[in-house]
């Protein structure tokens, strides 16, 4: 790719770091905002990990064990959906790793817009205050807590809680959405215009691109999503019909609406984790990036494509044989960009020198998982035989492969990378291989056999089933005990690695890491860059 | 624990187009793991210690685009067939309109001519087995005959949903979706709501009987008498109210 004129700032002790209060609370430093959301993204997300464990632990037999009321059980996984996508995915790739390495990668000293990037934070924090809040108050009559899945499909999220527990989630999305807005904004105007010097846009780190794709993909996503759900507001308070039949309404409109952002959502969610794996494979093959313009442009690509097939995620509600047969042929079209990112990051590993470090094997791991759900999104495109797998287990198996074994896989991959560099310790690499393998295996146990119970028919959100689909829920939840055990061993590692002596070089990872961060000290000074970097042509690159 | 039977023509179609796209799916997640496999063991450290330094190769950059579009558009075909099989509007036999409730399902036969013109709800009922999948009226239509489903919903979004059938389709307020099928084997056969439709949405199961002519003859007739008559729209919203 591009090398630069080494160049490291002052060392910690004339870094002036402003006292603990103005430090984390009023921070304006794109690291120490980045630090933020990475650990608030691990504490939203102990909480959706411990929402799916109820859930987990509920479905392993037949019968209600552990819920009271299965309206308890949906609210759990409305609660675990939420969080799981808009306080633990987002946060940890874009406003964690996003605020981290962008302006490190571009060679900027900082976001664009500092303040902003604070209150994008605290809203995020707000949102989640908000969504925590509604899980307490009266949702559906006589229960409390949101019960209506991550999408609040109406007319369950209007007529079927008439409590405000759905206008607090309403308001946690609205906050959220308001921060991820600005922080879209402050991604795009950092990227646009603060690369250093010699950098442009084909020379610069396939993260930063990956995150102006998914920054220009909330931006046009989420004001549908905040209209769609200011909606559902004035239907449920003000007497408004958007989504009412009675009123001349169609609660279709708002599916349209929804997933015209939601399918978006999810590629906000995997496009950056598709930025990092590309740095992780090209480092530790000591290879640079193989295609990188194909790369970069097949993001794009998905990125627009993402954009017109939302119907994909509606078959059943009743659209007409021209609808249906347009949003297959579009959801298979994903397919043709995202094969050429698999494929060029095995071309990548091919006739590297490769080095299994605890980061390697999340990232190898993440292909082979991302194709398993890859190939059974493209199975799901074909509406003819999504009459039969819609709403069941086949597709949670799905989407958990892309999302849980793919962005979250990613988010661990990104922490083994990078923690040397965020932190100056270095996360024992025992710990990190042991986790994978432990991730690896209670991931797969936990997800692949949900294929098998959708095909037998089972349907999602259930919080009881019939005796027939016992078998694979316990295997499942065995599965779900073994992936949090390699959770401990990801704690035992941190802990381990704040207790070391030993520290991180600049650049440990050795000649394959090219991309600016590892120029500067680990950790990187408070202020970086105060003379720009300038990026020189290597010859033999592109 | 396995699939249920398929005993429409429909659910054959998926059945048998599912199937080869697993084997697809399986064979090109083997050929990825395979690529992968051999990357690990042949390009690690120490088998190959100078990487190369190849970041370009048009022939096989456009090989791997083409060849999973050729894949596609040969997926695509057969997709599209049974898409368009699936939403054909053949003339109905039987015609059974079905309404969502939270938390029960209702089925009308409005057609007078068809032998019918009365209504009943089909709740849960605990005690028959298979445990959550009975119901106490079971919808029942006769073997070997286009019966036409339209769907609807009286309060929130429900889904009618027959695995043996070979689909599902949401019960829409407002709405009034449609399917058909032949079941072409007697029995009886089980689906499950497939919308979330609040608290006891686990609780709301489709039991559909396909029963022969005759049995399917002597069931309308005693249905008429068991169940309330469909009067005309005016009484029975007088009654509702």
């Amino acid at each position: 790719m591009a090398n630069a004129t080494a160049h490291s700032g002052l060392h910690d002790a004339h870094d002036h770091k402003p006292p603990f209060f103005s430090r984390w609370f009023l921070s304006t430093n794109h690291k120490d905002i980045g630090t933020l959301y990475l650990l608030f993204a691990f504490c939203a997300g102990i909480i959706g990990a411990f929402l799916s464990f109820g859930i987990r632990m509920e479905m392993e037999e037949p019968g209600l064990q552990y819920f009271s009321s299965p309206g308890t059980y949906n609210v759990f996984v409305t609660g675990h959906g939420l969080i799981m996508v808009f306080f633990m995915v987002m946060p940890a790739l874009i406003g964690g790793f996003g605020n981290w390495f962008v302006p490190l990668m571009i060679g900027a000293p900082d976001m664009a817009f500092p303040r902003m990037n604070n209150i994008s934070f605290w809203l995020t924090v707000a949102g989640f205050f908000s969504l925590v809040c509604s899980l307490f108050v009266e949702g559906a009559p006589g229960a409390s807590g949101a019960g209506t899945g991550w999408t609040v499909y109406p007319p369950l999220s209007t007529s079927g809680h008439p409590g405000p527990a759905v206008d607090f989630a309403i308001f946690a999305l609205h906050l959220s959405g308001a921060g991820s807005i600005l922080g879209a904004i402050n991604f795009i105007t950092t990227i646009l215009n603060m690369r250093a010097p010699g950098m442009t846009l084909h020379k610069m780190p396939l993260f930063a691109w990956s995150m102006l794709v998914t920054a220009f993909l909330l931006l046009l996503s989420l004001p549908v999503l905040a209209g769609a759900i200011t909606m559902l507001l004035t239907d449920r308070n003000f007497g408004t019909t958007f989504f009412d039949p009675a009123g001349g309404g169609d609660p279709v409109l708002y599916q349209h609406l929804f997933w015209f952002f939601g399918h978006p959502e999810v590629y906000i969610m995997i496009l950056p984790a598709f930025g990092i794996v590309s740095h992780i494979i090209s480092t530790f093959s000591r290879k640079p990036v193989f295609g990188y313009l194909a790369m970069a442009y097949a993001m794009v690509a998905i990125g627009v494509v993402g954009f017109v097939v939302w119907a994909h995620h509606m078959y059943t509600v009743g659209l007409s044989l021209q609808t249906q047969s347009y949003f297959v042929f579009a959801t298979m079209v994903i397919a043709v960009p995202t094969g050429v990112k698999i494929f060029s990051w095995i071309a990548t590993m091919w006739g590297g020198s490769i080095r299994f470090t605890a980061a390697m094997h999340w990232a190898v791991g993440f292909i082979f998982l991302f194709t398993v759900g890859g190939v059974t999104g493209v199975v799901l495109a074909n509406s003819a035989v999504d009459k039969y797998l819609h709403d069941t287990y086949y597709v949670v198996a799905h989407f958990h492969y892309v999302l849980s074994l793919g962005a979250v896989f990613i988010i661990f991959a990104g922490i083994y990378y990078w923690f040397p560099k965020m932190t100056g310790h270095i996360i024992p690499e025992w710990a990190g291989k042991l986790h994978f393998w432990l991730a690896f295996i209670g991931a797969n146990v936990l997800f692949f056999p949900m294929h098998f119970l959708g095909l037998a028919g089972m349907p999602r959100r259930y919080a009881d089933y019939p005796e027939a689909f016992a078998g694979w829920h316990k295997v499942s939840t065995w599965g779900g005990h073994i992936f949090a055990l390699g959770m401990v061993v990801f704690f035992i590692g941190v802990v381990l690695a704040f207790r070391s002596s030993k520290r991180a070089a600049a650049n440990p990872w050795g000649e394959g890491a090219t991309t600016l961060e590892w120029t500067l000290s680990s950790p990187p000074p408070f202020h970086q860059f105060e003379t720009l970097p300038r990026i020189v042509d290597e010859p033999g690159h592109h | 624990m396995g699939r249920q039977v398929p005993v429409t023509e429909n659910a054959r179609d998926i059945l048998s187009f599912e199937h080869g796209m697993h084997w697809l799916s399986f064979g090109i997640s083997l050929f990825v793991l395979g690529l992968l496999l051999y990357c690990i063991y042949r390009f690690s450290e120490k088998a190959n210690p100078t990487p190369s330094k190849t970041t370009h190769n048009t022939l096989i950059e456009v090989a791997w685009t083409i060849v999973p579009v050729l894949i596609l558009v040969a997926v695509a075909i057969p997709s599209f067939r049974l898409l368009r099989t699936q939403l054909s509007d053949p003339k109905a036999d039987v015609l059974v309109k079905v309404i969502g409730h939270a938390w029960y399902w209702s089925y009308e036969y409005p057609a007078v001519e068809q032998g019918g013109g009365f209504t009943f709800d089909a709740n849960l009922d605990e005690d028959k087995q298979p445990k959550l999948l009975g119901t106490d009226n079971d919808m029942v239509v006769p073997v070997n005959k286009i019966v036409k489903i339209q769907v609807t919903a009286a309060d929130v979004m429900h889904s009618w949903a027959m695995p043996s059938f070979g689909f599902k389709i949401d019960a829409v307020p407002g709405r009034l979706n449609q399917f058909w099928f032949k079941a072409d084997r007697e029995g009886t056969y089980h689906g499950q709501c497939s919308e979330l439709c609040g608290a006891r949405h686990a609780y709301m199961p489709i039991t559909v009987q396909v029963v022969s002519e005759e049995a399917y003859a002597k069931w309308l007739a005693e249905g008429k008498t068991k169940f309330a008559r469909i009067d005309n729209d005016t009484a029975k919203f007088a009654a509702a109210r």
